[in-house]
């Protein structure tokens, strides 16, 4: 049986790049990619949510993976 | 969490309306938090100003998430949308202008110094123990301008930050939106298609 396991996904349309994501993810999985918005590596995010609660756009929300 | 030499760049903050209190001439320093997001900007098509280097940003993390002075709500819709966002920014070019051309008045000799700070572009509160008379009454005028709207703008960060999430100012201050912008404009305007629905491989 495979485990459905939350990650944090967001909208780069609307990212202000201010990097609060990138400071409070334990597992540093944020960057700011070319300096201009957040990407995600979903491989290292544990959909914690730290920075679905920081993000002061509220574009980052959590998604459960298969 | 990894702790950064930028994460204390707050201390700047700090310092610039410590030495702004006492001596108006210090004002001119807030320069540097208008040119240097343009430099990154115009310079290498980037916002690490804004997620490294931004002093009021780091200012706003450290007591909204470090501190625990954020209430962490959400941010009420129209205060993200873009209509604000771009109208925040032409009502703040449209004040500082009226700063250069109160210090053009200054200047000219048609106006005389007015030694106060303007909070919130209305409230006159008297500032004359800052100025001595090593600055030019223009210079002084420039000076008394920037430190008003430097003060007024982290108040309302401030504010937002207690309200809502530490670093709301940024989703709707001005030099953000203003570098968003060239950013935009020099990337084609354009987010890779590979990242435009939810970025979430890497």
């Amino acid at each position: 049986m495979v485990k459905a396991r939350k990650h944090a996904v967001l909208d780069p349309a609307d990212c202000v790049a201010c990097g609060s994501c990138v400071d409070v993810c334990p597992r540093e999985a944020i960057h700011i990619h070319q300096g201009s918005f957040a990407r995600i590596d979903v491989s290292r995010c544990v959909g914690c949510g730290r920075c679905v609660r920081e993000c002061p756009a509220s574009i980052i929300r959590l998604e459960v993976q298969a | 969490m990894k702790r950064h030499w930028y994460h204390y760049l707050w201390i700047w903050s700090v310092l610039y309306f410590s030495l702004g209190f006492f001596n108006i001439a210090f004002a001119w320093l807030g320069l540097i938090s208008f040119f240097l997001p343009l430099i990154f900007a115009i310079g290498f098509g980037n916002k690490a100003f804004c997620n490294r280097y931004c002093d009021r940003g780091q200012l706003l993390r450290m007591l909204g998430s470090q501190l625990g002075f954020s209430r962490r709500r959400d941010m009420p819709s129209w205060l993200k949308s873009r209509y604000f966002r771009y109208g925040f920014l032409v009502f703040f070019l449209t004040m500082f202008g009226q700063i250069i051309y109160t210090t053009y008045l200054v200047f000219a000799g048609a106006s005389s110094l007015q030694e106060v700070v303007t909070l919130f572009w209305t409230i006159r509160v008297p500032w004359q123990w800052a100025y001595s008379a090593e600055l030019t009454p223009g210079a002084a005028q420039f000076a008394f301008g920037l430190y008003s709207l430097m003060l007024t703008s982290a108040l309302i960060g401030i504010i937002t930050m207690l309200l809502f999430r530490p670093r709301s100012w940024c989703v709707y201050c001005p030099m953000g939106t203003m570098t968003q912008l060239i950013c935009k404009a020099k990337g084609d305007g354009t987010i890779p298609a590979e990242e435009s629905v939810s970025n979430g491989k890497e």
